[in-house]
């Protein structure tokens, strides 16, 4: 796409062929419910660390499908791993699972 | 008596010295191995309870009671506790009997290892005397013992169901050698003694096995190879018992002085956990306690196999157990040797958990809703502080009617209380440690003491179990009284501060895993149900009670799974069919309200619904 040497804010344009899918799909090997997620936003809605910090399951999921690893671990170093997500998940997914796995892969070589 | 042959000796003592002189110099070394690996408080704390009187008590009361006469096993089946304690108990007294015998009549044989086990070849009886037919007799009927238990030994593993256990564990190979050495050793015993009966004498066993068996077989040819076999089997016994499960034998002894001296595993194997999973006898009592286990699918899932992979180090497989546990603990409560296996897999799953990075610098803003509501009451009850903390709990926070509830109580008794988390406050750190994530958990826990003690409050009530245990446990909180709403209530109640209508309603109570086998606590909600209505049986109850499935122990059950847990314990909470099931935990409430037929709700709920 060409630019046209402005714009008002910043590009938010994503590449997904740049994105390497590696870790993505090892996460989905290791916590296939990452899938089954439709962003309805209760995990964030009810979430404990969310009061303070805004750590939202959700947010993190979207920005890993995207391939933004760097802004989606902001979204969840604070969670506290209460498991309040995991009560009110209408898909029931296993969200701590899913926590301590987006960690895991995420952040450890 | 008189000694046979001269020099105390036959070739046929060999294969059993083998063995014994094999399996000490193993046990020497693993035990210098398991105190060098110790870490150093560890090991500092292990000296200094054995020099205490009150704990080297409770040591050789639980040795006696846990390693001989197992009397755990009989809580569970008597016919399985007489099985185990007949072995054991009976084994220990034909050794113990042994030994006073070869110090009585040879004492210059004293010392000589294998002297006691074979001393009725070595030794004879040639008029008979009170103090020979004593021994005899007490020799045959601790042999008598040791076999009737053997019997049953063989019964189990054709119909385990006939000594109450649904299922039994799967021996691997060396279980297998190890097995039927044992089962081989004594009946070759009685066969040994008997045919020698007639030259050394024996008792009311021994020689009748003799008049039985010299007809049939005939006696001198029999005597030496029935010593030899003997011998030969004892000693394949002690050769595999290192890799076999027998090894509960010697290591359970030392896990009962580390468990005593109070010392938790802090690393899957390394110290205590190391004589923990080595005192597992791998007898599957835990099998038929794991809720999981009502899908056959999940019995892979069980503590014993978990302890079976972490002797082996397949830490594939042990990482997969352990985040498949539900940490209920019914396997902890149900185990004869107290092994504790929930710890070991929280410890297991610190070993990758605990490395995740965190970031919990928020903590820092974290305060107790309206601090200025505090120094208020503060300052009108002057300098006695009785006012009581509430804290709600995050999963509390899910069922508001817990909340409501409560406050409404609090008000009836006019309490002055404060409400910690009323804007939200922050985890306990109980769902991290569960996780694994000690270290995330310190922090969590030093906040939130740090506010309790800021609040100056002398009594603290929690709404949620998951929540009370850690408070007791990791909180460290001297002067200030934690109670479980439960115990809040029985306590107004038996003040007198709360008076209730007794209703025509009937209850059964479910006792939340971290409640009950966590805390301890199984009467004074029991008390409180009395109060208001009629209560029920449930078909497991107290320690035996099931998870309601939504277990925060568990990291990798899935959803059909956790409904299948679910459904299994409301058939056992409702089979005399109550009106309505109490439970003290929000996450049960929670978990069982979305698939009773029958309405679920919380104690306090109950309470406030009866209140005059």
């Amino acid at each position: 796409m060409t630019g046209f040497g402005y714009s008002l804010t910043p590009s938010s344009r994503i590449n997904l062929d740049d994105k390497d899918k590696e870790k993505w799909n090892k996460l989905i090997d290791l916590e296939p419910d990452v899938l089954k997620c439709m962003a309805c936003g209760s995990c964030t809605a009810s979430c404990t660390a969310g009061i303070f910090t805004k750590t939202s399951l959700r947010s993190a999921i979207l920005y890993l499908q995207n391939g933004q690893e760097k802004q989606a671990m902001e979204y969840v170093k604070s969670c506290l791993l209460c498991g309040k997500c995991f009560m009110v998940c209408p898909r029931a997914i296993n969200t701590r699972h899913l926590l301590l796995s987006i960690s895991k892969i995420y952040t450890l070589k | 008596m008189e000694e046979r042959i001269a020099g105390g000796y036959d070739p046929f003592v060999l294969p059993f010295m083998i063995g014994i002189v094999f399996i000490l110099t193993y046990l020497l070394i693993a035990l210098i191995r398991i105190i060098c690996i110790m870490p150093k408080s560890d090991r500092k704390r292990l000296g200094l309870s054995l020099l205490k009187p009150k704990i080297i008590y409770k040591n050789i009361k639980d040795i006696f009671g846990d390693c001989l006469l197992h009397l755990k096993i009989f809580k569970c089946n008597p016919l399985l506790g007489y099985m185990h304690a007949s072995i054991a108990f009976g084994w220990f007294m034909l050794i113990v009997i042994g030994h006073i015998e070869v110090a009585l009549f040879t004492p210059q044989r004293n010392g000589i290892i294998y002297y006691p086990l074979f001393y009725r070849y070595f030794v004879a009886e040639q008029t008979p005397t009170p103090k020979g037919s004593l021994f005899f007799f007490l020799m045959d009927f601790f042999l008598l013992i040791v076999l009737s238990g053997i019997g049953l030994a063989m019964l189990k593993r054709i119909r385990s169901s006939a000594l109450g256990m649904k299922r039994t564990t799967k021996p691997c190979v060396a279980d297998r050698i190890a097995l039927y050495c044992l089962w081989a050793i004594f009946p070759l015993r009685l066969l040994a003694e008997g045919f020698t009966a007639e030259i050394s004498g024996g008792g009311f066993l021994t020689k009748s096995t003799n008049t039985l068996l010299a007809n049939f077989f005939g006696n001198d040819i029999n005597v030496l190879p029935m010593w030899w076999a003997y011998s030969i089997v004892l000693g394949l016994f002690f050769l595999a018992l290192p890799f076999s499960r027998y090894m509960h034998i010697p290591t359970e002894p030392l896990y009962i002085l580390l468990r005593n001296a109070g010392i938790k595993p802090s690393h899957p194997r390394k110290g205590i956990a190391e004589a923990e999973i080595y005192s597992c006898s791998s007898c599957g009592i835990c099998l038929d306690a794991c809720p999981m286990n009502t899908q056959k699918k999940n019995i892979k899932y069980s503590s014993v196999y978990f302890i079976r992979f972490l002797r082996k180090n397949n830490t594939q497989k042990t990482n997969e157990i352990a985040d498949k546990c539900l940490m209920c603990g019914k396997c902890v409560a149900a185990c004869p040797v107290s092994v504790d296996s929930c710890a070991l897999k929280q410890s297991q799953r610190s070993t990758i958990t605990n490395k995740l990075p965190y970031n919990y610098s928020f903590l820092n803003d974290v305060t107790i809703h309206s601090e200025t509501h505090i120094s208020d009451i503060n300052a009108q009850s002057g300098s006695d502080n009785n006012n009581v903390l509430y804290f709600a709990g995050c999963m509390t926070h899910l069922t508001p009617a817990i909340i409501k509830s409560m406050t409404s109580i609090f008000e009836t008794v006019k309490e002055k209380y404060v409400f910690a988390d009323k804007d939200g406050g922050i985890c306990c750190g109980r769902p991290l440690i569960l996780a694994g994530r000690t270290d995330a958990a310190k922090e969590v826990i030093e906040k939130n003491r740090e506010l309790v003690r800021n609040s100056g409050c002398k009594t603290i009530v929690l709404s949620c179990p998951i929540c009370m245990k850690v408070f007791k446990e990791e909180y460290n909180l001297q002067g200030v009284t934690i109670l479980h709403h439960t115990q809040y209530i029985n306590n107004l109640i038996l003040q007198g501060r709360l008076k209730l209508n007794k209703s025509e309603e009937s209850f059964v109570y479910h006792d939340p895993c971290e409640l009950g086998r966590g805390c301890n606590i199984y009467n004074e909600p029991r008390n409180v149900i009395s109060a208001i209505g009629e209560l029920k049986k449930a078909d497991k109850e107290k320690d035996k009670s099931i998870c309601c499935g939504g277990s925060l122990g568990s990291l990798t059950l899935d959803y059909a799974d956790r409904t299948q847990i679910t459904r299994e314990s409301l058939q056992a909470l409702t089979i005399e069919n109550p009106d309505k099931i109490v439970t003290a935990c929000p996450l049960c409430l929670k978990t069982f309200g979305d698939q009773s037929d029958t309405p679920v709700i919380d104690i306090a709920q109950a309470v406030a619904d009866n209140i005059k």
